[in-house]
């Protein structure tokens, strides 16, 4: 589903992100950890078209990010809180982002059902602008939009900080859920090795732009990483 | 400690992202403040004699002491719309062990040495030194003269954030200011209550008698204080956010759809309009441009200055486009990296742009049709400039929108608010005014009014007739600084 050749992204002369070859199936949930700066975000947004690659190419579906925009169709993300239009009601902003993806307003609502749990009364009928929210509120309602309109790509950067443990819990199953039948793929970024070990089929681990260790989630992985990181 | 404040702010200022960007801007205001000062030091040497030439009978210093009055109520409105109180980054320093009061004094203390106090003392001095050396006034008067009115200025500086916090959580906040003035300055032109003569009075009487200047220092200190306890108030960090929080209006604006597959961006567009101070603001700014041609019609003086025409059609159907156009894509860039990551082409989100400013543009030509009272010749001029206007200059607009670099926080308001405004948007002016003008002006001269229309008018079609390929050039240039942009719109400046 999603593929890199030689993708390489420098600031200043700095290497951030060396990707010399990845390749994500579909239907994976691929599961990417390192401390700050090992270039998960950067990796993001090179993979949303949002910042250039200073050299080589990154794919989804075999559609080039820089040179089409058909990517967009079926890619839906949440990086940080520059995804949120602050003065839309969270109700407005899920319909826009329905509109953009063809999904009328019946749609969308018969949608927002399954996230009753998560919104817990605080987010949906409750005549507040998103700017207003609290920044936990603000991120599920971000998380929420990137699942509008049966994306079949969807990104997450540390989709897990900031959030109450009922939405951890919740999320991790609809990641689970998503990915299920393979047809999904699932991209998220995270602190929390326990949370992203749970959800995820694929580990990678990035380190000052390079990727260190590809695993696939086994019942010894968490260990692995806990002393990976600890050493 | 006052230390350490001024080396975070000289480090906020010099490393703040888009200094060198916007260095034009600030050699502009260079000029301007040099320019002003010029005036005033020139005012302060030359006054006496002026007066004296106009007023030859009276005593010129009673005659300045008389005027103090406009004076005071001039300078407070252009603070009003100018000053703001010097605002520091106080959240990282609140959890630190720093008294708050400390803080307070040093954000108010900073205030007094603000241009608008200093503007005044090019004149004050001057005029006090040509009063003492020159006009042989007696020096113990003139000085403590001078320094009632430094203190008057000062009282100014500190009622004027008084104003400005009373008023600031209102949308039309300057209308109770332009109203107080208005009444104030009425019951003084009517001689209903003469403040002019209470000000000068109490001016004279305080240079006469130096211990009365305890008076104003008293006002001075009482409105310090009142500063000093807003300002602390605000320093909570809930303070500032349970004001923000107003309860959401929503709105159908089912009526779009009806624009096709735009409609989600004009949907976008209107509550951005309604729902943010800045934005909001433009809505406004439509009464004065629609007004504008009332500044100039009705005086014979340019009546017969067809060229005029031109500019005032121009401008007054096109101030929403201007307005709003002129911070195309930056209107959008607290949430840029979300519209480019969403399924959409770009092409839509501009003519979603196009769409509003075209309708705009027609509208405001609509409500000017009782132009036609000051002739049809006004009328045909407008509605040819409404055509250019629809044709050309929404074109343009948008073109020059793609050099936009500059986020807009959309919660501040936009009465001489520069944020956003870069060399682009003072050089895009040129094209989008001036050269219709001329172009008209020099038709209108050289052949007749009719062909000056008919150029307007055809130049107008030529753009609507191109649309779609120079929206196609269009597109191109803002893909083209798509990255640029999302850079630097997820900068704070």
């Amino acid at each position: 589903m999603i593929q890199t050749k030689g993708l390489n992204k420098k600031y200043g002369g700095v290497t951030v992100l060396n990707l010399e070859n990845l390749e994500i199936p579909r239907g994976q949930s691929f599961g990417l950890v390192g401390n700050n700066g090992a270039g998960k975000t950067t990796f993001f947004n090179l993979l949303l078209d949002l910042i250039k690659p200073t050299t080589g190419k990154i794919a989804t579906n075999n559609i080039q990010v820089n040179l089409s925009e058909d990517w967009k169709s079926f890619t839906g993300s949440f990086i940080d809180e520059s995804f949120l239009i602050g003065y839309l009601t969270a109700e407005e902003y899920f319909y826009f982002v329905g509109d953009l993806r063809g999904q009328n307003k019946a749609d969308i609502d018969a949608f927002l059902v399954q996230f009753e749990e998560i919104f817990n009364d605080e987010i949906i009928g409750k005549k507040k602008y998103l700017r207003d929210l609290s920044k936990g509120n603000q991120k599920k309602a971000g998380i929420v939009g990137a699942l509008i309109g049966n994306p079949e790509v969807i990104i997450l950067d540390e989709p897990f900080a900031n959030l109450d443990p009922t939405t951890q819990i919740r999320l991790k199953q609809i990641i689970k859920d998503l990915t299920k039948n393979r047809d999904v793929t699932v991209l998220i970024s995270s602190h929390d090795l326990m949370h992203v070990t749970e959800v995820s089929d694929r580990i990678v681990v990035l380190e000052k732009g390079e990727i260190i260790k590809d695993l696939v989630t086994s019942e010894a992985t968490l260990k692995e990483l806990e002393e990976h990181f600890t050493a | 400690m006052i230390k350490r404040f001024l080396s975070l702010e000289w480090k906020q200022y010099f490393r703040s992202p888009y200094w060198q960007r916007s260095i034009g801007l600030k050699i502009f205001m260079g000029f301007l403040g040099l320019y002003f000062m010029s005036i005033f030091l020139f005012l302060g040497f030359f006054l006496f004699k002026i007066i004296h030439k106009i007023f030859p009978d009276q005593d010129p210093f009673v005659v300045v002491s008389g005027f103090l009055f406009y004076w005071v109520l001039g300078d407070l409105m252009i603070r009003f719309f100018l000053q703001k109180l010097p605002v520091m980054t106080v959240k990282p320093l609140l959890t630190l062990p720093i008294k708050r009061s400390q803080i307070v004094n040093y954000v108010l203390g900073k205030s007094a040495v603000s241009f608008f106090n200093f503007l005044p003392l090019f004149a004050i001095i001057p005029f006090g030194i040509v009063l003492i050396f020159k006009e042989g006034y007696d020096p113990a008067t003139t000085i403590f003269w001078a320094l009632t009115l430094i203190i008057i200025t000062l009282i100014n500086n500190f009622l004027n954030f008084i104003i400005e916090s009373l008023t600031a959580k209102t949308e039309l906040s300057f209308l109770p200011l332009i109203a107080g003035t208005g009444i104030l300055f009425a019951l003084n032109y009517f001689n209903i209550i003469s403040f002019s003569n209470l000000i000068s009075k109490g001016v004279i009487g305080i240079a006469n008698n130096p211990i009365l200047i305890g008076i104003p220092i008293l006002i001075l200190i009482v409105l310090y204080i009142y500063n000093f306890k807003i300002l602390k108030n605000e320093l909570y960090t809930d303070g500032s956010v349970q004001t923000k929080t107003k309860e959401a209006k929503t709105t159908d604006l089912s009526w779009t759809k009806r624009f096709g597959d735009i409609a989600p961006f004009m949907q976008l567009d209107l509550k951005l309009m309604m729902r943010n101070k800045r934005a909001k603001s433009t809505f406004f700014i439509l009464i004065i441009g629609l007004l504008y041609g009332l500044f100039f019609y009705p005086q014979p003086m340019y009546r017969d200055v067809v060229f005029l025409y031109a500019l005032i059609g121009i401008f007054s159907t096109g101030t929403f486009l201007i307005n709003f156009g002129q911070f195309i894509p930056a209107w959008d860039s607290s949430y840029y990296k979300l519209l480019m990551s969403q399924n959409f082409k770009y092409e839509q989100y501009l003519k979603s742009k196009f769409t509003l400013m075209a309708i705009s543009v027609i509208l405001l030509f609509v409500l000017g049709i009782p132009y036609i009272y000051f002739g049809w010749k006004v009328l045909i001029t407008h509605f040819a400039a409404a055509i250019y206007n629809i044709g050309v200059n929404t074109h343009v607009i948008m073109y020059g929108g793609s050099f936009n670099r500059k986020k807009i926080n959309l919660d501040e308001r936009a009465a001489f608010n520069f944020q956003g405004t870069g060399a682009v948007q003072w050089l895009i002016g040129i094209p989008l005014m001036l050269i219709p003008m001329l172009f008209f002006g020099a038709i209108n001269y050289f052949l007749n009014f009719e062909t000056a229309i008919g150029v307007l008018i055809g130049l107008g079609l030529i753009g609507v007739v191109f649309h779609q390929k120079i929206m196609k050039i269009i597109t191109k240039k803002y893909v083209a600084s798509k990255y640029k942009m999302i850079e630097a719109f997820s900068q704070d400046n």
